[in-house]
């Protein structure tokens, strides 16, 4: 059985495609076949080749897990559809095991309709949905442009759980048949956001602005770590860049927690954030102060 | 009020009334004055609420004040163990005199003996669980009453034991077949209580004499013989009852004839059957729409305010949750908690498609505020998603904030028994007053399944227990091989269970029958076998591993297989995944097609339930490692729960594989526990509520049985356990039960905690 993400901590595991160090492309960014393949992939066999270009076609995905969640990933119960790949590498990220697309299971689109379908009635009692997460969904851009084609096409509600650093990649299409994103505002200053996330804020801000503009419902998500985020500017400036966009409905601020060490150790990668120590009753309180007094609905 | 003397020979006809006694006074007339039909009252007299909670009234200084006494009784009853006990009086109806627990300031009253608390000895189930119970708490054992009840009067246990073969001993002693009603009373009889409030004892009787001239009219039979002495009994017990009220300075020979004289007519028909039976749940039925009528009709006559009616509630309530019975240890570890199931059904949707929900339903549920969190009453919603929003959404926030009530399917409970069932125990539905189970406990198929690889033999001590058979052979365990010779196994423990339940019953009737719960049934009633069956996920999960991973068998010396190795992976039953579900319904299916091969005694319809009540644990203790990779002594999980941590796609999926098992290879019920975090559920507690009335939504309408659901913090549960003094009153949810969380042994508290906390769900 895969291990998979513990949904209770919404967020952590998003990341950003950086396509090439110091260079971002902020418009027209397409995901490339090296980031596809995780470019170290020494097995360039034909079946692999054939497995990418159908992840490129989207009639599959590189699927980490999924889970069937409630008041977690969007209103309601919703089937998550944990997608692998994430070109970023955040120091609280959770789920360091969906970092690479090649470690998922390629599965079918078919098959994942199959397994939403039997839930129709979940999502119709419950208000629900679908949501896809990851890992970072637009790095399968295609896979989620149909996924979500097909299921506005049975009347059922979709998330898109990105960083919005890819935002690029998703098509006027695949926001079409978008309901809900919850996007990832992981820093407000552009240095923290390097610190954090090794990336760029830039993209993240574009994709906010295009949302905004296309009106499409925004639950901004910003995960709170002592000694990493916290600082005063740092949320003020997150919050300046939410504030403007007036299609957020909420900004759930998320208590860093230590629930993901296991993982980075069980993959021998070195844990950057050993021994921090969640935020406090106090931080979290001056922190969602600083969005409420933007005028923000906050949890 | 009098009744004619009729002549028919029809069973539960009551005779018409000359005149309409006061008691009925204002209420819509119907069928249910011309014989015994309570639900017929109800229905033509009860008023559906669909609004929400704001018109609920708090406690009043009287209610917080009894309260408080006894309140502060509890810590000595639990640090002892019991807080006293009458030592020398066999309990019936009227062996004791009226008990109060602050006379002046109590509204409904009567106690099971002379005082809070104080248990009362009943021996007719059996003389040892009485002697035994009395020396564990330090209470001398009365020679003379040993002498009574072991040379002159036999009793239940003494009679089961004569007669049990070979076969159910062995697996009873190997815990193949645990927790069977052959000492302590059966229980799970729930008397219709609401008649003597609606009808009158008087009436009763006169019912109870006109089945007894039809029996007259027939041939003497065996079953005729027994009919006719159990109808003697019930019309004696019914005028005990008379009695006991009027110690009490009531008379209760006629209907009941405001909202306080119909709650304490009930309270006493329910007192005189705890204060006489033993039985493992001592349900209470369904009785808030009942009594609503009754509120109701003094509300609109302006002789009772919503303050006095939930007082009335409150009072009824806290005599409720003190229904004490003296027990043993070792019925503890069963069972544990101290629980009496005093299960109080209420809510569901009416055949007419109405609601029967009253405000008298919200007024039960108000108890948990206006007294705290309690494990008794054992307060159970029929869920419907067709329930009105506002009752949904206050279950759903009573839960969240005390985790003391559950929930079961209503659609599925009235397809199969009317609108009228209420559950008795924890998951067990029966038409009130028209049917009646023999409870049965519950067979180990996890152990089966290990006898049918060991050819019969004890994977613990080796012992031959089901009849010999050839060992499984061979490095690695074949499914069709080990299917088969389970199936062989399972047909001889269907026979061999259905065969104790029999011994068990028959014996039951003879020597401690419940009179005055049968008084307040029809004369023809259904009756169910209830067997039932535990471990069903660890038995899906290593017949999933034998069939989709490698498993190995690894023997002693003398070649008995005592563990196993997995190589390679097994869909673990939880997870929505068919390739386990459907063995886990394929177990089911197959041992509810055995029972139902073996005559029952008194034709009783044979049933299962698949639930373990806080015996999981046990049962866990008492079998080997298996072949799903649990070790030998872990707990199994409660009820039909997937195991532990083995459920990795959410709470809902893991539910939705419970959800499968079929209601009607289940008919007496399938338990699921869940725990959930408040946080889980959502940010707001407005989104908490929505979010858990869609769950139980979503889950029943997926066919979903049973639920039980704990919204807690672990956090809380680890200081309970270091600082119960902190927590008197912290109530969860086990499988088909609430217990008081500082009540159970450490290492239930222990199982409670590491079983499956979704932190969302």
């Amino acid at each position: 059985m895969l291990g998979m993400p513990s949904a209770d901590f919404p967020s952590q595991e998003c990341a950003v495609v950086a396509l090439d160090a110091g260079t971002v492309a902020v418009s027209n960014v397409a995901v490339s076949d090296a980031a596809l393949s995780d470019a170290a992939a020494p097995d360039q066999t034909a079946a692999h080749h054939a497995e990418m270009a159908a992840i490129r076609s989207g009639s599959v995905a590189s699927l980490h897990s999924w889970e069937l969640v409630t008041a977690v990933d969007g209103p309601g119960t919703r089937l998550t559809l944990f997608l692998s790949g994430c070109l970023l590498r955040c120091q609280y990220c959770h789920n360091p095991d969906t970092w690479k697309l090649r470690d998922g299971t390629v599965t079918d689109i078919e098959d994942i309709l199959t397994r939403i379908r039997r839930y129709e009635g979940v999502f119709t009692a419950t208000k629900g949905g679908v949501t896809v997460s990851g890992g970072e969904p637009l790095m399968q851009p295609a896979f989620v442009t149909r996924l979500f084609a097909e299921l506005h096409g049975r009347g059922i509600h979709t998330t898109l759980d990105t960083s919005g650093y890819l935002g690029a990649s998703a098509s006027d299409k695949l926001l079409d048949n978008v309901d809900l994103v919850l996007l990832d505002v992981k820093s407000g200053l552009p240095d923290t956001y390097r610190e954090v996330t090794g990336r760029e804020l830039a993209p993240t801000i574009a994709f906010g602005d295009r949302l905004a503009e296309r009106g499409i419902a925004v639950w901004v998500r910003f995960v709170l770590v002592p000694g990493l985020t916290d600082a005063v500017d740092n949320v003020e400036a997150v919050a300046r860049i939410v504030a403007r966009w007036p299609n957020v409905a909420r900004v759930e601020v998320l208590p860093f927690h230590q629930m993901g060490e296991d993982k980075w150790n069980r993959l021998s990668i070195p844990y950057p954030l050993h021994g921090v120590t969640p935020p406090d009753a106090a931080l979290q309180d001056r922190v969602r102060a600083q969005f409420l007094a933007h005028g923000l609905t906050v949890f | 009020m009098t009744m004619t003397e009729g002549t028919r020979s029809a069973g539960q006809q009551a005779a018409p009334f000359h005149a309409e006694p006061l008691g009925w006074a204002g209420f819509v007339s119907g069928p249910w004055q011309d014989g015994i039909d309570v639900r017929d009252f109800i229905q033509r007299n009860y008023t559906p609420y669909l609004g929400d909670a704001g018109f609920l009234a708090g406690a009043t200084a009287r209610t917080t004040g009894v309260w408080a006494k006894l309140s502060a009784m509890f810590p000595e009853e639990q640090r002892k163990g019991v807080y006293d006990v009458d030592a020398t009086t066999p309990a019936s109806i009227t062996a004791h005199a009226p008990g109060y627990i602050d006379r002046p300031n109590e509204i409904i009253v009567g106690l099971q003996t002379d005082a809070p608390l104080k248990r009362a000895i009943m021996p007719f189930g059996g003389w040892r669980m009485v002697a035994t119970s009395l020396e564990t708490y330090g209470y001398p054992v009365s020679p003379e009453l040993e002498t009574i009840f072991t040379k002159y009067r036999k009793t239940h246990n003494d009679g089961v034991f004569d007669v049990y073969p070979p076969a159910v001993k062995r697996a009873r002693h190997s815990h193949l077949i645990t927790g069977l009603p052959d000492a302590y009373g059966r229980g799970r009889i729930i008397g219709d209580y609401r008649r003597v409030a609606l009808y009158g004892v008087t009436a009763l009787i006169a019912g109870k004499k006109r089945e007894r001239v039809g029996l007259d009219m027939q041939p003497s039979t065996e079953e005729i013989i027994r009919a006719r002495e159990e109808n003697s009994e019930q019309i004696k017990a019914l005028k005990e009852l008379v009695q006991m009220a009027v110690s009490y300075g009531f008379d209760i020979s006629r209907p009941a004839e405001t909202a306080t004289e119909a709650i304490q007519w009930l309270y006493f028909a329910y007192l005189g059957a705890v204060k006489e039976q033993n039985g493992a749940a001592m349900s209470f039925g369904r009785n808030t729409a009942f009594l609503d009528a009754y509120i109701e009709r003094d509300l609109t006559a302006g002789i009772l305010t919503e303050e006095a009616a939930q007082e009335l509630i409150d009072d009824l309530v806290i005599k409720l949750r003190i229904v004490r019975f003296l027990r043993t240890p070792e019925y503890d570890e069963l069972f544990s908690g101290d629980p009496t199931w005093v299960t109080e059904s209420m809510g569901g949707i009416g055949l007419d498609g109405r609601a029967l929900v009253t405000k008298t339903a919200f007024r039960f549920l108000q108890t948990l505020y206006n007294l705290g969190p309690a494990p008794e009453p054992n307060l159970t919603v029929l869920w419907s998603d067709a329930l009105p929003a506002g009752f949904k959404r206050f279950c759903a926030q009573v839960s969240i904030d005390t985790s003391a009530i559950q929930y079961e399917s209503d659609d599925l409970i009235r397809d199969a028994w009317g609108d009228d069932a209420a559950i008795a125990c924890c998951v067990s539905p029966m038409r009130v007053g028209k049917q009646m189970q023999f409870f049965g406990a519950r067979v180990n198929t996890v152990k089966a399944l290990l006898y049918a690889i060991n050819g019969g033999r004890d994977e613990i001590t080796g012992e031959q227990i089901a009849p010999e058979t050839v060992p499984l052979v061979g490095d690695v365990l074949d499914y069709d091989t080990v299917w088969n010779a389970y199936l062989g196994t399972l047909e001889w423990l269907a026979e061999t269970y259905v065969d104790a339940l029999n011994c068990i019953h028959y014996m039951h009737d003879k020597y401690a029958y419940e009179r005055l719960e049968m008084a307040l049934h029809d004369g023809d009633i259904l009756r169910t076998m209830a067997c039932g069956i535990a471990g069903l996920s660890v038995s899906a999960d290593s017949l999933s591993a034998i069939k989709y991973a490698t498993v190995r068998p690894v023997r002693d010396t003398t070649g008995l297989v005592t563990d196993y190795t997995i190589e390679g992976e097994y869909p673990a039953f939880g997870n929505d995944d068919d390739r386990v579900d459907s063995i886990a319904v394929l177990i089911v299916e197959t041992f509810m097609g055995m029972i139902r091969k073996h005559p029952t005694y008194r034709n009783a319809v044979h049933t299962q339930s698949v639930l373990t009540i806080t015996s999981n644990v046990v049962y866990g203790k008492k079998t080997g490692n298996t072949p799903d990779g649990r070790r030998a002594g872990a707990p199994f999980a409660p009820g039909a729960n997937p195991m532990n941590g083995r459920d990795t796609h959410g709470m809902l999926i893991s539910a939705l594989s419970v959800a499968k098992i079929p209601y009607a290879e289940a008919q007496d019920g399938i338990s699921l526990t869940n725990t959930v975090v408040p946080a889980g559920l959502g940010h707001t507690p407005e989104e908490q509520v929505t979010n858990l009335v869609g769950l139980i939504d979503a889950y029943t309408l997926s066919h979903g049985y049973h639920l039980n659901i704990n919204v807690l913090n672990r956090e809380t549960l680890e200081d309970a356990m270091e600082h119960p003094e902190n927590y008197p009153q912290l109530t969860i949810r086990v499988s088909g039960y609430a217990v008081n969380f500082i009540r159970l042994t450490r290492e239930q508290q222990l199982d409670v905690i590491s079983r499956t906390f979704h932190g969302s769900v």
